[in-house]
């Protein structure tokens, strides 16, 4: 546990330093909001409709570009092989990096949330604390296979075109259900649909933050 | 346990179609100073890296203090540091944090300033990223001396630094040294690194060509490039 | 038998088998209660649906296999299991439409099972791309394996899909559900074209093996050579 704490600290930190990058990555979010206004155009009732698809749309792509990031530090400077060399249990560095990549990516979706709301001309139907666990949820669901991922492609000159290819099938389970969940927040939800959405967010949160964990090691293996 | 740091049988690895390294018998008593000397391609990083146990052996075994890496590679790699010729250091960070994370992780004091004076580094806040290449080395065996570890495995230690460095290598490996620390160096700068060690190893191709006292190695190494010329 | 010849016994026998199948159902079978003579593709349908995730458990399993041994056989089974997989994916694919334009006016719809199909075929897909670039032989594997543990889990969705969501597609059928006379000849089409995955298995295996045989099968280890001898110094 003290292991785990201490990459974390380390996670946040390094990228705590690096922020101006996250300064980066939050304006190509925003500017992908702003396309995906502009691509519709004046249709305020299309905008309003599609909201949380064009949300979570940004929020997938913002991921990508986040994701592939988290280990390059580590493979420029061959930090990666300082850290493996530790005795430092594999699950512990993974968990610690894709918690650091959790609250990266949140705080964009925290960022995001009200601008859409303005570009969108949209009204919160539910709960504010509702829509913020369902940005957390998607957000775990897409940083769990990220992570993992993001390590297996690490070393490759090809990760930017090979991260989102593998990523994207399989957090478009957890997205759909994200998309739909934010939608009945959004909009209103008159058939009660929205535990069922939250619930199966979890199930994948679960599936996929234990199974990426245990695979972990085997990733980093020479 | 055993008295022998490191002991290999026919140790081999091999890159696809292609052997790095075979045929290595080694044995390191524990407090001995090892020289694996060879040209670039001659196998020195592919033994030191399975000696680290960043990689594993294709063949043969290997064991670190009478343990197995791949069965037991967290206790082997708690008695052992590596120091590369890549740093290992993260660019944003100050030296004095990214001794501190290592601090942390181990479970050591995060008043990392003594490891620094150690290695002549004072605690500036700048980023690494702004440390000159002799620097970087000196924060890389700050890294390495930080671990307390019972085998160092040296990966060209005076790569990169001037003659001022040098001098601060052979004195840190003789400090390690002082404490039994088991230390083995690959380098190809075959005539100073023997004088610091007991024993040499020449390969060759990735194959051992000569072991013995380091006192013969730097005639070892002529004798094998008069061979191949 | 040499691997050969396993591959042309049952490839063969699988074709005969196919064959029977869909003649039988295609000719001598009474049109679906439901759906009419369209119906009738379910003699083709259902067998390839059937062997593609057999396929890709098979490659699931060596996947397993490959994190537990690290042996060169099961790299090459995942990748022929994956392989295998994907083509009869891609003809589900193509099945589907070619039913689904004349007798519903579209080609495509929004539907779990589609749409997971389509995930899933993506996901492997994006498994076969990762291999092609990776070329150190045991990261490649281990990378291959990881990434088809996960992407795996798609076969299920797939086919629980159409209980757990309303979808176009039928229910899950229990072997009791279907009459007695259609039965048969789906059952012979499932088992032929079983055999025929099989034989594409082996095939590709083989072909793997061999590529594996010329690049990565280790080289004869050269023997230590002689230890230097230094000349006496003064």
């Amino acid at each position: 546990m003290k292991t785990f704490l201490a990459l974390l600290h380390k996670d946040l930190l390094v990228g705590w330093r690096g922020r101006v990058r996250l300064v980066g990555l939050a304006t190509y979010a925003l500017t992908l909001l702003l396309l995906f206004s502009f691509a519709v155009g004046p249709d305020t009732m299309a905008l309003r409709d599609h909201a949380s698809a064009y949300l979570w749309l940004a929020i997938m792509s913002s991921s990508t570009l986040l994701l592939a990031q988290s280990f390059q530090q580590e493979v420029e400077a061959g930090a990666i092989e300082g850290l493996i060399l530790l005795p430092v249990p594999p699950p512990a560095l993974y968990y610690a990096k894709a918690l650091a990549n959790l609250l990266l990516l949140l705080f964009l979706g925290v960022v995001m949330l009200p601008v859409a709301m303005v570009l969108f001309d949209l009204a919160l139907s539910g709960s504010l604390l509702m829509l913020l666990l369902i940005i957390l949820l998607g957000s775990a669901g897409i940083v769990a296979p990220g992570t993992l991922y993001a390590a297996m492609t690490a070393r490759l000159s090809s990760q930017q075109v090979v991260l989102p290819l593998l990523l994207f099938p399989l957090v478009v389970p957890p997205i759909l259900a994200a998309v739909k969940a934010t939608d009945l927040v959004l909009e209103g939800d008159a058939m009660g649909q929205l535990p069922a959405w939250i619930g199966l967010l979890a199930i994948f949160d679960a599936i996929y933050w234990s199974l990426s964990g245990l695979l972990f090691g085997k990733v980093l293996d020479e | 346990m055993s008295q022998l740091a490191v002991e290999t049988r026919d140790l081999c690895r091999r890159y696809g179609g292609r052997w790095a390294l075979a045929r290595v018998d080694l044995e390191v008593k524990t407090g001995e100073r090892l020289v694996i000397m060879g040209a670039n391609g001659s196998g020195k990083t592919t033994l030191l890296r399975m000696l680290s146990t960043a990689t594993l052996p294709s063949r043969g075994t290997l064991r670190l203090f009478g343990l197995d890496p791949a069965r037991e590679p967290e206790a082997v790699r708690e008695k052992l540091a590596l120091l590369s010729h890549l740093p290992s250091l993260y660019d944003d960070l100050s030296g004095t944090e990214n001794l501190q994370i290592l601090a942390r992780l181990l479970g050591k004091s995060l008043d990392v300033t003594p490891w620094l004076d150690k290695v002549g580094l004072d605690a500036r806040p700048e980023p690494v990223r702004s440390y000159s290449a002799g620097m970087r080395k000196r924060m890389a065996f700050a890294r390495l001396l930080i671990q307390e570890p019972q085998l160092v495995l040296i990966d060209e230690p005076y790569g990169q630094l001037d003659p001022e460095g040098f001098s601060l290598v052979d004195r840190m490996i003789d400090e390690l040294s002082e404490r039994g620390t088991t230390v083995i160096l690959a380098s190809h700068l075959v005539e100073r690194a023997a004088k610091l060690c007991d024993r040499g190893l020449l390969l060759h191709q990735g194959l051992p060509r000569w072991s013995g006292p380091a006192t013969q190695a730097h005639q070892a190494w002529q004798t094998l490039h008069r061979s191949l010329a | 038998m040499k691997l050969t010849h396993w591959i042309l016994a049952l490839g063969a026998t699988g074709l005969l088998a196919l064959g029977a199948g869909h003649g039988y159902g295609l000719l001598a079978t009474p049109a679906e209660a439901s759906m009419g003579e369209t119906g009738r593709i379910l003699y083709l349908h259902v067998p390839t649906a059937w062997v593609a995730m057999l396929a890709f458990t098979v490659a699931f399993l060596a996947a397993i296999g490959s994190l537990w041994s690290g042996k060169a056989t099961w790299d090459l089974s995942m990748e022929s299991g994956i392989e295998v997989g994907m083509v009869f994916s891609v003809l589900i694919c193509i099945q589907g439409p070619i039913w689904a334009y004349p007798t519903q006016n579209y080609w495509w719809t929004w539907d779990p099972r589609l749409t997971t199909t389509a995930i899933m075929v993506v996901a492997f897909t994006g498994v076969l791309v990762m291999r092609r670039l990776i070329h150190q032989h045991e990261r490649r594997m281990a990378a291959t394996a990881v990434a088809t543990i996960v992407s795996w889990v798609n076969v299920p969705v797939v086919y629980f899909s159409v209980e757990w969501w309303d979808s176009v597609h039928q229910d899950l059928s229990q072997v009791s559900s279907v009459d007695r006379v259609m039965l048969i000849p789906l059952l012979v089409s499932l088992a032929g074209t079983s055999l025929l995955g099989t034989a594409f298995f082996l095939a590709r295996y083989r072909v793997a093996r061999a590529r594996y045989l010329t690049e990565e099968v280790a080289p004869e280890l050269p023997d230590l050579p002689e230890q230097l001898e230094l000349e006496d110094s003064p």
